[in-house]
Protein backbone atom coordinates (compact mmCIF):
# COMPACT_ATOMS: atom_id res chain seq x y z
CA UNK A 1 0.00 0.00 0.00
CA UNK A 2 0.94 3.39 -0.81
CA UNK A 3 -0.16 6.84 0.95
CA UNK A 4 -0.68 9.56 -1.04
CA UNK A 5 -1.29 12.55 1.71
CA UNK A 6 -4.26 11.23 3.50
CA UNK A 7 -5.05 8.58 0.36
CA UNK A 8 -4.65 5.05 0.80
CA UNK A 9 -3.42 3.19 -2.12
CA UNK A 10 -4.19 -0.80 -2.13
CA UNK A 11 -2.56 -0.93 -5.50
CA UNK A 12 -0.82 0.84 -8.42
CA UNK A 13 -0.37 0.22 -11.93
CA UNK A 14 2.42 1.15 -13.61
CA UNK A 15 1.50 2.02 -17.86
CA UNK A 16 4.32 4.43 -18.61
CA UNK A 17 5.62 3.81 -21.82
CA UNK A 18 2.56 1.80 -23.09
CA UNK A 19 0.47 2.63 -26.21
CA UNK A 20 -0.66 -0.81 -27.05
CA UNK A 21 -3.17 -2.12 -24.88
CA UNK A 22 -2.19 1.30 -23.19
CA UNK A 23 -3.09 2.71 -19.24
CA UNK A 24 -6.92 2.65 -19.54
CA UNK A 25 -6.82 -0.87 -20.39
CA UNK A 26 -4.40 -1.60 -17.41
CA UNK A 27 -6.57 0.43 -15.05
CA UNK A 28 -9.84 -1.33 -16.24
CA UNK A 29 -7.92 -4.30 -15.94
CA UNK A 30 -7.24 -3.35 -12.35
CA UNK A 31 -10.73 -1.99 -11.33
CA UNK A 32 -11.88 -5.13 -12.35
CA UNK A 33 -9.64 -6.95 -10.30
CA UNK A 34 -10.04 -4.60 -7.16
CA UNK A 35 -12.81 -4.97 -4.20
CA UNK A 36 -15.72 -2.78 -3.41
CA UNK A 37 -14.10 0.51 -2.09
CA UNK A 38 -10.42 0.22 -2.98
CA UNK A 39 -8.46 2.57 -4.28
CA UNK A 40 -6.29 2.29 -7.80
CA UNK A 41 -3.75 4.32 -8.93
CA UNK A 42 -1.94 3.83 -12.64
CA UNK A 43 0.99 6.06 -13.85
CA UNK A 44 0.32 6.96 -17.56
CA UNK A 45 3.08 8.65 -19.79
CA UNK A 46 0.11 9.11 -22.38
CA UNK A 47 -1.14 12.52 -23.25
CA UNK A 48 -4.25 10.88 -24.02
CA UNK A 49 -4.78 9.35 -20.48
CA UNK A 50 -6.33 12.49 -19.12
CA UNK A 51 -9.04 12.00 -21.30
CA UNK A 52 -10.13 9.05 -21.74
CA UNK A 53 -9.31 7.58 -17.93
CA UNK A 54 -11.48 10.09 -16.21
CA UNK A 55 -13.91 9.36 -19.33
CA UNK A 56 -14.04 5.84 -18.01
CA UNK A 57 -14.27 6.62 -14.39
CA UNK A 58 -17.44 8.84 -14.85
CA UNK A 59 -19.22 6.58 -17.62
CA UNK A 60 -18.85 3.54 -15.50
CA UNK A 61 -19.45 5.51 -11.79
CA UNK A 62 -16.25 5.03 -10.10
CA UNK A 63 -14.89 7.77 -7.92
CA UNK A 64 -12.08 9.73 -9.49
CA UNK A 65 -10.02 10.77 -6.64
CA UNK A 66 -7.07 13.11 -8.40
CA UNK A 67 -5.04 13.50 -11.19
CA UNK A 68 -1.53 14.51 -9.73
CA UNK A 69 1.30 15.43 -12.61
CA UNK A 70 4.56 14.00 -11.54
CA UNK A 71 8.09 14.30 -13.28
CA UNK A 72 7.11 13.26 -17.30
CA UNK A 73 3.97 11.16 -16.10
CA UNK A 74 0.42 11.27 -14.16
CA UNK A 75 -0.54 9.44 -11.58
CA UNK A 76 -4.81 8.94 -11.99
CA UNK A 77 -5.87 7.55 -8.55
CA UNK A 78 -9.45 6.43 -8.01
CA UNK A 79 -11.93 4.95 -5.88
CA UNK A 80 -14.08 1.49 -7.52
CA UNK A 81 -17.10 2.02 -5.71
CA UNK A 82 -19.72 -0.62 -6.58
CA UNK B 1 30.87 -28.00 -19.14
CA UNK B 2 28.40 -26.91 -21.25
CA UNK B 3 25.60 -24.53 -19.57
CA UNK B 4 22.42 -25.69 -19.59
CA UNK B 5 19.72 -23.72 -21.37
CA UNK B 6 15.91 -24.71 -20.91
CA UNK B 7 13.26 -23.18 -22.79
CA UNK B 8 9.85 -24.02 -21.92
CA UNK B 9 7.05 -23.73 -24.93
CA UNK B 10 7.71 -24.11 -28.83
CA UNK B 11 5.68 -21.06 -29.95
CA UNK B 12 7.29 -18.14 -32.20
CA UNK B 13 9.35 -16.98 -29.23
CA UNK B 14 11.22 -20.08 -27.68
CA UNK B 15 11.47 -21.67 -31.26
CA UNK B 16 13.66 -18.08 -32.50
CA UNK B 17 15.53 -18.26 -29.16
CA UNK B 18 16.16 -21.82 -29.49
CA UNK B 19 17.41 -21.43 -32.97
CA UNK B 20 19.37 -17.94 -32.34
CA UNK B 21 21.37 -19.62 -29.31
CA UNK B 22 21.91 -23.37 -31.33
CA UNK B 23 23.50 -21.54 -33.83
CA UNK B 24 25.87 -18.80 -31.96
CA UNK B 25 27.02 -21.55 -29.48
CA UNK B 26 29.09 -24.89 -30.26
CA UNK B 27 27.72 -28.06 -28.14
CA UNK B 28 30.52 -28.03 -25.64
CA UNK B 29 29.32 -24.51 -24.81
CA UNK B 30 25.54 -24.98 -24.28
CA UNK B 31 23.07 -27.73 -24.20
CA UNK B 32 19.98 -26.03 -25.32
CA UNK B 33 16.77 -27.99 -24.39
CA UNK B 34 12.84 -27.04 -25.80
CA UNK B 35 10.07 -28.41 -24.04
CA UNK B 36 6.78 -28.42 -25.78
CA UNK B 37 3.21 -29.75 -24.39
CA UNK B 38 2.32 -31.02 -28.25
CA UNK B 39 5.39 -30.87 -30.46
CA UNK B 40 3.52 -28.86 -33.02
CA UNK B 41 4.33 -25.04 -33.56
CA UNK B 42 0.75 -23.52 -34.57
CA UNK B 43 0.94 -19.90 -37.15
CA UNK B 44 -1.84 -18.66 -34.89
CA UNK B 45 -2.35 -15.23 -37.07
CA UNK B 46 -4.03 -17.91 -39.74
CA UNK B 47 -6.89 -18.72 -37.88
CA UNK B 48 -8.56 -15.32 -38.67
CA UNK B 49 -8.83 -16.00 -41.82
CA UNK B 50 -10.35 -19.86 -41.34
CA UNK B 51 -14.39 -18.85 -40.56
CA UNK B 52 -14.21 -17.33 -43.94
CA UNK B 53 -12.82 -20.12 -45.73
CA UNK B 54 -9.46 -18.44 -46.39
CA UNK B 55 -6.46 -19.98 -45.24
CA UNK B 56 -6.03 -21.87 -48.57
CA UNK B 57 -2.17 -22.33 -48.97
CA UNK B 58 -1.33 -21.37 -45.31
CA UNK B 59 -0.54 -23.59 -42.91
CA UNK B 60 -1.68 -23.65 -40.01
CA UNK B 61 0.36 -26.05 -38.28
CA UNK B 62 3.96 -28.03 -38.27
CA UNK B 63 5.95 -30.48 -36.59
CA UNK B 64 8.34 -28.30 -33.96
CA UNK B 65 11.10 -30.73 -34.89
CA UNK B 66 11.44 -29.58 -38.46
CA UNK B 67 11.42 -26.01 -37.46
CA UNK B 68 14.63 -26.25 -34.87
CA UNK B 69 18.54 -26.63 -35.68
CA UNK B 70 19.65 -30.46 -34.77
CA UNK B 71 21.47 -29.23 -32.10
CA UNK B 72 18.29 -27.85 -30.00
CA UNK B 73 16.98 -31.24 -27.83
CA UNK B 74 12.53 -31.02 -28.40
CA UNK B 75 10.87 -32.86 -25.27
CA UNK B 76 7.52 -33.46 -26.02
CA UNK B 77 5.83 -33.14 -23.03
CA UNK B 78 3.60 -31.10 -20.36
CA UNK B 79 5.88 -29.47 -17.91
CA UNK B 80 4.81 -30.31 -14.16
CA UNK B 81 6.66 -27.91 -12.03
CA UNK B 82 9.36 -25.34 -11.83
CA UNK B 83 11.01 -25.41 -8.94
CA UNK B 84 13.32 -21.84 -8.94
CA UNK B 85 15.22 -22.45 -5.85
CA UNK B 86 16.23 -26.09 -7.08
CA UNK B 87 16.93 -24.80 -10.80
CA UNK B 88 15.04 -27.38 -11.91
CA UNK B 89 11.98 -28.04 -14.55
CA UNK B 90 9.97 -31.30 -13.73
CA UNK B 91 8.32 -32.74 -16.92
CA UNK B 92 5.27 -35.68 -17.54
CA UNK B 93 4.11 -37.51 -20.69
CA UNK B 94 1.13 -35.95 -21.98
CA UNK B 95 -2.34 -37.13 -21.65
CA UNK B 96 -2.80 -39.34 -24.57
CA UNK B 97 0.95 -40.14 -24.92
CA UNK B 98 2.71 -43.19 -23.56
CA UNK B 99 6.09 -41.55 -22.95
CA UNK B 100 7.97 -38.00 -23.98
CA UNK B 101 9.25 -37.66 -27.20
CA UNK B 102 12.56 -37.06 -27.15
CA UNK B 103 13.67 -38.29 -23.95
CA UNK B 104 13.26 -42.45 -25.18
CA UNK B 105 9.75 -42.78 -24.17
CA UNK B 106 10.54 -41.79 -20.53
CA UNK B 107 7.43 -40.44 -18.24
CA UNK B 108 8.95 -38.35 -16.02
CA UNK B 109 12.28 -36.64 -16.55
CA UNK B 110 14.34 -33.39 -14.57
CA UNK B 111 16.07 -30.92 -16.39
CA UNK B 112 18.06 -28.99 -14.24
CA UNK B 113 19.10 -25.50 -15.86
CA UNK B 114 21.83 -22.72 -15.90
CA UNK B 115 19.52 -20.41 -18.01
CA UNK B 116 15.97 -21.07 -18.22
CA UNK B 117 13.29 -19.18 -20.87
CA UNK B 118 10.18 -19.11 -20.43
CA UNK B 119 8.15 -18.73 -23.24
CA UNK B 120 5.12 -20.17 -22.04
CA UNK B 121 2.46 -17.88 -23.71
CA UNK B 122 -1.21 -17.30 -23.15
CA UNK B 123 -4.08 -19.30 -22.43
CA UNK B 124 -7.98 -19.03 -22.87
CA UNK B 125 -9.69 -18.70 -19.58
CA UNK B 126 -13.38 -18.26 -20.18
CA UNK B 127 -14.14 -18.86 -16.39
CA UNK B 128 -12.77 -15.14 -16.16
CA UNK B 129 -16.43 -14.17 -17.54
CA UNK B 130 -19.35 -14.89 -16.10
CA UNK B 131 -21.48 -16.97 -18.38
CA UNK B 132 -18.72 -18.32 -20.83
CA UNK B 133 -17.41 -21.39 -19.26
CA UNK B 134 -19.60 -24.24 -19.93
CA UNK B 135 -21.69 -22.80 -22.28
CA UNK B 136 -19.18 -23.02 -25.09
CA UNK B 137 -21.63 -24.46 -27.84
CA UNK B 138 -23.61 -21.11 -27.34
CA UNK B 139 -20.83 -18.50 -28.26
CA UNK B 140 -17.87 -18.33 -30.65
CA UNK B 141 -14.44 -17.56 -31.22
CA UNK B 142 -11.20 -17.86 -33.54
CA UNK B 143 -8.88 -17.60 -30.77
CA UNK B 144 -8.12 -21.17 -31.15
CA UNK B 145 -8.24 -23.92 -34.68
CA UNK B 146 -11.18 -25.37 -33.31
CA UNK B 147 -13.29 -22.44 -32.71
CA UNK B 148 -12.38 -20.96 -35.61
CA UNK B 149 -13.35 -23.57 -37.58
CA UNK B 150 -16.63 -24.27 -35.34
CA UNK B 151 -17.08 -20.35 -35.99
CA UNK B 152 -17.08 -21.27 -40.05
CA UNK B 153 -19.43 -23.74 -39.46
CA UNK B 154 -21.89 -21.31 -37.61
CA UNK B 155 -21.67 -18.35 -39.87
CA UNK B 156 -21.78 -21.11 -43.09
CA UNK B 157 -25.77 -21.47 -41.98
CA UNK B 158 -26.00 -17.99 -41.10
CA UNK B 159 -28.95 -16.51 -42.70
CA UNK B 160 -28.96 -12.77 -41.28
CA UNK B 161 -29.99 -11.46 -37.64
CA UNK B 162 -27.06 -9.46 -35.33
CA UNK B 163 -23.85 -10.86 -34.77
CA UNK B 164 -22.43 -8.95 -31.72
CA UNK B 165 -18.16 -9.06 -31.54
CA UNK B 166 -17.14 -8.22 -27.99
CA UNK B 167 -14.13 -8.23 -25.65
CA UNK B 168 -13.96 -10.72 -23.19
CA UNK B 169 -11.24 -9.95 -21.17
CA UNK B 170 -8.07 -8.07 -21.03
CA UNK B 171 -5.72 -8.48 -22.70
CA UNK B 172 -5.92 -10.81 -25.42
CA UNK B 173 -3.92 -11.75 -27.96
CA UNK B 174 -3.31 -9.30 -31.08
CA UNK B 175 -5.10 -6.29 -30.54
CA UNK B 176 -5.63 -5.92 -34.05
CA UNK B 177 -8.06 -9.17 -34.66
CA UNK B 178 -11.40 -7.89 -34.01
CA UNK B 179 -11.40 -4.92 -36.08
CA UNK B 180 -10.08 -7.50 -39.18
CA UNK B 181 -12.60 -10.09 -37.83
CA UNK B 182 -14.94 -7.58 -38.75
CA UNK B 183 -13.75 -6.37 -41.57
CA UNK B 184 -13.37 -9.68 -43.56
CA UNK B 185 -17.16 -10.46 -41.73
CA UNK B 186 -18.52 -7.92 -43.34
CA UNK B 187 -17.13 -8.50 -46.98
CA UNK B 188 -18.01 -12.18 -46.91
CA UNK B 189 -21.40 -11.27 -45.44
CA UNK B 190 -21.50 -9.34 -48.76
CA UNK B 191 -19.91 -11.66 -51.00
CA UNK B 192 -22.41 -13.89 -49.96
CA UNK B 193 -25.58 -11.72 -50.43
CA UNK B 194 -26.62 -11.66 -46.51
CA UNK B 195 -25.04 -8.08 -45.50
CA UNK B 196 -28.16 -6.36 -46.01
CA UNK B 197 -29.99 -8.61 -43.63
CA UNK B 198 -27.26 -9.02 -41.22
CA UNK B 199 -26.58 -6.17 -38.45
CA UNK B 200 -22.99 -6.05 -36.99
CA UNK B 201 -21.84 -4.13 -33.63
CA UNK B 202 -18.37 -4.08 -32.30
CA UNK B 203 -18.47 -3.37 -28.66
CA UNK B 204 -15.10 -1.96 -27.73
CA UNK B 205 -14.38 -1.87 -24.25
CA UNK B 206 -12.07 1.84 -25.20
CA UNK B 207 -13.44 5.26 -25.60
CA UNK B 208 -12.74 4.51 -29.47
CA UNK B 209 -12.46 1.68 -31.62
CA UNK B 210 -8.79 0.51 -31.23
CA UNK B 211 -6.16 1.07 -27.80
CA UNK B 212 -3.96 3.99 -30.17
CA UNK B 213 -5.64 6.73 -30.96
CA UNK B 214 -4.03 6.76 -34.36
CA UNK B 215 -4.90 3.31 -35.77
CA UNK B 216 -8.51 4.42 -34.60
CA UNK B 217 -8.50 7.04 -36.92
CA UNK B 218 -8.10 4.94 -39.43
CA UNK B 219 -10.44 2.66 -38.35
CA UNK B 220 -13.40 4.10 -37.60
CA UNK B 221 -14.29 5.78 -40.78
CA UNK B 222 -13.69 2.23 -42.42
CA UNK B 223 -16.26 1.11 -40.01
CA UNK B 224 -18.91 4.03 -40.71
CA UNK B 225 -18.18 3.39 -44.49
CA UNK B 226 -19.23 -0.39 -44.16
CA UNK B 227 -22.00 0.21 -41.91
CA UNK B 228 -20.43 -1.94 -39.35
CA UNK B 229 -22.07 -0.56 -35.80
CA UNK B 230 -19.78 0.07 -32.78
CA UNK B 231 -20.05 0.90 -28.93
CA UNK B 232 -17.23 2.32 -27.02
CA UNK B 233 -16.83 2.24 -23.34
CA UNK B 234 -18.39 -1.55 -23.42
CA UNK B 235 -16.41 -3.46 -21.17
CA UNK B 236 -18.03 -7.03 -20.98
CA UNK B 237 -18.96 -8.10 -17.41
CA UNK B 238 -21.18 -11.17 -18.27
CA UNK B 239 -23.03 -13.13 -21.15
CA UNK B 240 -26.14 -14.79 -20.61
CA UNK B 241 -26.81 -17.16 -23.73
CA UNK B 242 -30.14 -18.58 -22.51
CA UNK B 243 -31.57 -14.74 -23.33
CA UNK B 244 -28.43 -13.78 -25.91
CA UNK B 245 -27.70 -10.79 -24.12
CA UNK B 246 -24.09 -9.31 -23.49
CA UNK B 247 -23.84 -7.15 -20.09
CA UNK B 248 -21.21 -4.43 -19.50
CA UNK B 249 -19.51 -3.26 -16.07
CA UNK B 250 -20.72 0.39 -17.05
CA UNK B 251 -24.31 -0.94 -17.19
CA UNK B 252 -25.47 -1.65 -20.70
CA UNK B 253 -26.61 -4.39 -22.24
CA UNK B 254 -27.04 -5.83 -26.30
CA UNK B 255 -28.64 -8.33 -27.75
CA UNK B 256 -27.22 -10.74 -30.19
CA UNK B 257 -28.44 -13.69 -32.48
CA UNK B 258 -24.68 -14.68 -32.83
CA UNK B 259 -21.85 -14.06 -30.69
CA UNK B 260 -18.39 -13.69 -31.22
CA UNK B 261 -16.43 -13.07 -28.19
CA UNK B 262 -12.76 -12.71 -27.84
CA UNK B 263 -12.31 -14.83 -24.70
CA UNK B 264 -10.59 -13.84 -21.96
CA UNK B 265 -7.10 -15.01 -21.48
CA UNK B 266 -4.63 -15.82 -18.57
CA UNK B 267 -0.85 -16.57 -18.22
CA UNK B 268 -0.04 -20.63 -18.37
CA UNK B 269 -0.93 -22.55 -15.34
CA UNK B 270 2.54 -23.48 -14.91
CA UNK B 271 3.46 -20.07 -14.40
CA UNK B 272 0.80 -19.58 -11.43
CA UNK B 273 1.74 -22.75 -9.95
CA UNK B 274 5.17 -21.77 -9.76
CA UNK B 275 4.15 -18.25 -8.17
CA UNK B 276 6.08 -16.15 -11.23
CA UNK B 277 2.70 -15.08 -12.27
CA UNK B 278 0.46 -11.89 -11.00
CA UNK B 279 -3.11 -12.26 -10.62
CA UNK B 280 -3.65 -13.16 -14.08
CA UNK B 281 -0.65 -15.38 -14.10
CA UNK B 282 1.94 -12.91 -16.30
CA UNK B 283 4.91 -12.92 -15.77
CA UNK B 284 6.54 -9.41 -14.31
CA UNK B 285 9.68 -9.15 -16.41
CA UNK B 286 11.82 -6.15 -17.04
CA UNK B 287 10.87 -3.99 -20.16
CA UNK B 288 14.32 -3.45 -21.13
CA UNK B 289 16.40 -6.92 -20.06
CA UNK B 290 13.49 -9.16 -20.07
CA UNK B 291 15.15 -10.64 -17.51
CA UNK B 292 11.81 -12.21 -14.91
CA UNK B 293 11.47 -9.69 -12.21
CA UNK B 294 13.90 -10.77 -8.94
CA UNK B 295 15.09 -14.38 -11.01
CA UNK B 296 18.67 -14.09 -12.53
CA UNK B 297 19.17 -16.12 -15.47
CA UNK B 298 15.41 -16.40 -15.75
CA UNK B 299 14.27 -14.62 -18.79
CA UNK B 300 10.14 -14.21 -20.15
CA UNK B 301 8.97 -13.05 -23.71
CA UNK B 302 6.24 -13.27 -25.58
CA UNK B 303 2.21 -13.24 -24.60
CA UNK B 304 3.92 -14.59 -21.19
CA UNK B 305 5.06 -11.72 -20.05
CA UNK B 306 3.38 -8.72 -18.33
CA UNK B 307 5.02 -6.00 -20.52
CA UNK B 308 2.77 -2.83 -21.55
CA UNK B 309 2.91 -4.35 -25.62
CA UNK B 310 0.75 -6.07 -27.83
CA UNK B 311 0.39 -9.92 -27.03
CA UNK B 312 1.78 -11.09 -30.47
CA UNK B 313 3.79 -13.26 -32.26
CA UNK B 314 5.67 -9.77 -33.71
CA UNK B 315 6.57 -8.74 -29.95
CA UNK B 316 7.83 -12.29 -29.31
CA UNK B 317 9.67 -12.17 -32.59
CA UNK B 318 11.51 -9.00 -31.74
CA UNK B 319 11.77 -10.18 -27.84
CA UNK B 320 13.50 -13.06 -29.02
CA UNK B 321 15.98 -11.74 -30.35
CA UNK B 322 16.83 -9.66 -27.29
CA UNK B 323 16.66 -13.12 -24.92
CA UNK B 324 19.46 -14.86 -27.66
CA UNK B 325 21.85 -12.05 -27.34
CA UNK B 326 21.20 -11.84 -23.70
CA UNK B 327 22.21 -15.69 -23.26
CA UNK B 328 25.21 -15.83 -25.79
CA UNK B 329 26.90 -13.16 -24.03
CA UNK B 330 26.35 -15.25 -20.68
CA UNK B 331 27.29 -18.55 -21.60
CA UNK B 332 30.22 -16.39 -23.28
CA UNK B 333 30.71 -15.21 -19.95
CA UNK B 334 30.76 -11.55 -22.14
CA UNK B 335 28.94 -8.24 -20.85
CA UNK B 336 25.70 -8.46 -23.50
CA UNK B 337 25.56 -5.51 -26.04
CA UNK B 338 23.16 -2.98 -25.41
CA UNK B 339 22.17 -2.47 -28.98
CA UNK B 340 21.20 -6.02 -29.69
CA UNK B 341 20.71 -7.22 -26.26
CA UNK B 342 17.73 -4.38 -24.67
CA UNK B 343 13.91 -4.97 -26.30
CA UNK B 344 12.66 -0.93 -26.73
CA UNK B 345 8.81 -2.08 -27.11
CA UNK B 346 9.63 -3.00 -30.76
CA UNK B 347 5.78 -4.46 -32.72
CA UNK B 348 5.26 -4.56 -36.34
CA UNK B 349 2.09 -5.99 -37.43
CA UNK B 350 -0.21 -5.66 -40.25
CA UNK B 351 -4.12 -5.46 -40.06
CA UNK B 352 -6.41 -6.93 -42.97
CA UNK B 353 -9.29 -3.94 -43.62
CA UNK B 354 -11.01 -6.37 -46.09
CA UNK B 355 -11.27 -6.11 -49.50
CA UNK B 356 -7.90 -7.09 -50.41
CA UNK B 357 -6.91 -4.20 -48.50
CA UNK B 358 -4.13 -3.92 -45.30
CA UNK B 359 -2.31 -1.38 -43.07
CA UNK B 360 0.60 -1.76 -41.25
CA UNK B 361 1.65 -0.80 -37.40
CA UNK B 362 5.11 -0.33 -36.43
CA UNK B 363 5.84 1.15 -33.03
CA UNK B 364 7.63 0.52 -29.79
CA UNK B 365 7.53 2.28 -26.11
CA UNK B 366 8.09 5.62 -26.93
CA UNK B 367 6.60 6.02 -30.34
CA UNK B 368 3.00 4.78 -31.35
CA UNK B 369 2.15 4.18 -35.05
CA UNK B 370 1.29 6.17 -37.83
CA UNK B 371 -0.37 3.72 -40.07
CA UNK B 372 -0.49 4.25 -43.76
CA UNK B 373 -3.59 4.32 -45.80
CA UNK B 374 -5.06 0.81 -46.66
CA UNK B 375 -3.97 -0.91 -49.95
CA UNK B 376 -3.38 -3.56 -51.56
CA UNK B 377 0.13 -3.40 -50.64
CA UNK B 378 0.37 -4.37 -47.27
CA UNK B 379 -2.42 -6.74 -48.26
CA UNK B 380 -0.09 -8.35 -50.68
CA UNK B 381 2.79 -8.29 -48.14
CA UNK B 382 0.48 -9.95 -45.03
CA UNK B 383 -0.63 -12.73 -47.54
CA UNK B 384 3.29 -13.08 -48.56
CA UNK B 385 4.06 -13.08 -45.15
CA UNK B 386 1.35 -16.26 -44.30
CA UNK B 387 2.97 -18.47 -46.53
CA UNK B 388 6.62 -17.23 -45.80
CA UNK B 389 6.96 -17.68 -41.97
CA UNK B 390 7.92 -21.16 -42.25
CA UNK B 391 10.76 -20.84 -43.60
CA UNK B 392 12.05 -17.92 -42.59
CA UNK B 393 10.58 -16.39 -38.73
CA UNK B 394 10.76 -19.66 -36.57
CA UNK B 395 14.30 -20.20 -37.98
CA UNK B 396 15.78 -16.74 -36.95
CA UNK B 397 16.35 -15.51 -40.13
CA UNK B 398 14.56 -12.22 -40.07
Amino acid sequence: MLDIGNIIIDKEIDARGSFCPGPLMELIRGMKALHVGGVLAVLSSDPGSSKDIPAWIQKAGHELIGVFPEQGYTRFVARKTH
Amino acid sequence: MPQRIVIVGGGVGGTIVANLVARALRPDEAMITLIDATGEHAYMPGWLYLPFNGSEGIDLTRPERGLLNKHVQLVTGEVQRIDVSAREVTVHASPGMAGMRGTGGAIEARYGYDYLVLATGARLAPEDLSGLSGSEDAWHHFYSLDGALRLGSALRVLNGGRIVVAIGGIPYRCPPAPLEFLFLLDEWLRKRGIRERTEIEYLSPLPRVFPIESVAEVATPLLEQRDIHYRVFFNTDEVDTERRVVRSLEGEAAEYDLLVMIPPHRGARIVEEAGLGDEQGWIATDRATLEVKGHEGIYALGDATDLPVSKSGSAAHFEAKVVAARLIAAVRGEEPDPQHATYDGEVMCFLETGHNAATQLVFNYENPPHPPRPSLFYHMEKMLFNRAYWHIVPQGLV
